[in-house]
């Protein structure tokens, strides 16, 4: 009995040094690995961020949790990358998936969203999951069921490496400049998207049609318009999401798994705050990508799968609207 | 119409600016709920719309402002007419732009966005920034308190201010007639006063029509010029509001008041109404 005793004992000092030890002395020997991991975290939290973006905008201006968010990202990756294989100059390319979008956008409001006014949240999302399946078979009809490499040269996205602080960390780090772009290109349009919210007019009333679309409607707004643009708005986000994530990989429907992706960024950042989704991203892209090098000797593989589920879920017991959501506003 | 009090019908020469002629309102395709509602409010009028809980003083509001699409209500019969047009069918987007707002029951201000923004979003039909800058200083010289606010989220605002952000807000967009619905509503006696008192103005200086829904009949008697009383989604009786402020039957069933003195509105509820004007 006792040796047994012990060796549960032992097995738990083993554990939790495995946990919360060792990790710092892997860090020692080699911190020019923490450098690259973290480096790894926030490319893929950007990525990540991406995806969540779209599901936000969405979920501000009409208070549907748009599961088709993740196929709409294959579509407009898919897109492109056809138009630029039947040698369509790359800007027109994306051009051309900007008014599929749009279009896209339109086709929503009239066959989904207007016949669904004023239903429950939970209608809504459940007519978006119809939509998700419903675009997965018409793109596949569309597009071919095969997944498609993204040119990267035709788009004149950099894919080659930087090496840099060798000479601080005894080895150096590589970036990949495919993340650097992507990691610009996010933050560019974050930028633009909260300006829009904010200072003009037509964010103001996409931020009042998202508090009380009664009112918005009794003041003068008009619903659809607003919907439409915000559609729109997501599709566009997608298509820069899309094309980013296909030159990590290929640009295919599985793809669209990967929306599951930002589930835990957006409870961690908040369904409703733009800047929320790119820290949330950043926070569960470092913290996934921590846990895998860190955490595999004792957890085995794939605590990436996981991580950003368990930040999620931890997140939601403590502050239920998230980190950046909308404070939840109660009057006694 | 069956009301008591004989008044002329409103002067020919003076064309009411709105003109809500025998509608009939449905929810739901089931549902009958306005059973025939007529109405005129005069260019420059304040007019009442009284009546207990249920008795359609907001649909009626809302057929004219067509927020009831939304809602699955519908005007079965009858037309509405605003400046002389034809206005059923119309959108809010257009009836907005037109110079017709509803201030809704229950305030409904954007929560999240600040005083200042929410007053901003009344103005989106209209373009000409320096113009809305104006009436924005407009607004709050007519609410000293909103100014005051003008940077807090208005969630975080009283009812009070929030039922000013409401009217404000519908003043942005510049109308030529407002509907509120119940702005008494919950509000401390004082504040009822304050709030009616800018309404008066508003009327008086801006020339704003006003066709107001409250069941507050004595505040709402003493700030009106007309008065409509609805019950079960009919108009039972209408006049001039100081000869509904002194009509029996009004002062007994609306103002608490009898020929035996003060009594409770328990004790003589429906059957005694119903059977002096609905048989």
């Amino acid at each position: 009995m006792e040796a047994v005793g012990l060796d549960v004992l032992t097995w738990m000092v083993d554990f939790l040094s495995g946990l919360f030890v060792d990790p710092f002395f892997a860090v020692a020997r080699r911190p020019d690995k923490l450098v690259q991991i973290l480096i790894q975290g926030v490319s893929a939290g950007v990525m990540y961020s991406l995806i969540a973006l779209g599901f936000v905008l969405i979920f501000k201006a009409s208070g549907v949790f748009n599961f088709a968010q993740g196929i709409m990202v294959v579509f407009a990756g898919l897109s492109v990358v056809v138009l630029i294989e039947a040698g369509v100059p790359a800007i027109l390319a994306i051009a051309g998936a900007v008014v599929v979008m749009i279009v896209m956008a339109f086709a929503i409001e009239r066959l989904v969203l207007r016949p669904l006014v004023n239903q429950d949240g939970i209608i809504l999302f459940m007519a978006t999951i119809g939509l998700a399946f419903f675009l997965e078979g018409f793109g596949q009809i569309i597009f071919g069921a095969d997944p498609k490499p993204v040119p990267v040269d035709a788009l004149m996205i950099p894919d080659g490496k930087i090496k840099v602080l060798g000479g601080l960390l005894g080895k150096p780090v590589r970036i990949y400049e495919l993340d650097l772009t992507a990691a610009g290109f996010g933050a560019l349009m974050v930028a633009a998207i909260i300006v829009f919210l904010n200072r003009t007019k037509i964010g103001r009333a996409l931020r009042a049609v998202a508090d009380d679309n009664q009112a918005a409607l009794s003041v003068g707004i008009p619903l659809r318009t607003i919907w439409v643009l915000v559609w729109s708005l997501a599709g566009i986000v997608a298509i820069f999401a899309g094309v980013m994530w296909g030159a990590q990989s290929q640009a295919g429907f599985s793809l669209a798994v990967l929306a599951l992706k930002a589930l835990p960024v957006l409870i961690l950042g908040g369904f409703t705050s733009v800047p929320g989704a790119i820290i949330g991203g950043t926070i569960i892209g470092v913290g996934e990508k921590l846990g895998e090098f860190y955490w595999r000797g004792v957890m085995g593989d794939g605590v990436e799968q996981w991580l950003g589920y368990v930040i999620a879920l931890i997140v939601l017991l403590v502050r239920p609207q998230g980190l950046f959501g909308e404070k939840i506003i109660e009057r006694i | 119409m069956q009301g008591h009090v004989q008044t002329a019908e409103v002067p020919a020469a003076a064309r009411p600016l709105l003109s809500v002629n025998n509608i009939e309102v449905i929810y739901d395709h089931v549902i009958l709920v306005l059973k025939g509602v007529s109405l005129h409010v005069p260019k420059g009028g304040i007019v009442a719309l009284l009546g207990a809980n249920g008795a359609g003083k907001t649909t009626t509001l809302k057929a004219i402002s067509n927020l009831l699409r939304t809602e699955r209500g519908d005007i079965t019969k009858g037309s509405i007419e605003f400046a002389g047009e034809p206005i059923d069918h119309m959108n809010t987007n257009e009836l907005v732009r037109r110079g017709i707002i509803q201030v809704m029951e229950g305030r409904h201000c954007f929560e999240h966005l600040t005083i200042e923004e929410n007053l901003l979003t009344g103005a989106y039909t209209r373009r000409g920034g320096a113009e809305v800058r104006r009436d924005l200083e407009m607004v709050y010289a007519y609410f000293p308190r909103l100014k005051e606010r003008r940077t807090s989220l208005a969630g975080y605002t009283s009812g009070g201010e929030q039922q000013m952000c409401a009217i404000g807000r519908a003043l942005m967009s510049r109308p030529r007639m407002m509907l509120l619905d119940e702005p008494s509503m919950g509000l401390a006696p004082q504040l009822v006063e304050e709030i009616f008192e800018i309404v008066h103005r508003l009327n008086q200086d801006e020339g704003v029509s006003i066709l107001l829904a409250e069941q507050n009949t004595n505040v709402a008697l003493r700030y009106a010029t007309y008065g409509y009383i609805l019950e079960n989604g009919r108009v039972v009786m209408d006049g001039d509001a100081a000869a509904l402020r002194n009509n029996e039957d009004v002062k007994e069933f609306y103002l608490g008041v009898s020929a035996s003195g003060r009594r409770s509105y328990r004790d003589v509820k429906h059957y005694k109404r119903r059977k002096r004007w609905l048989a």
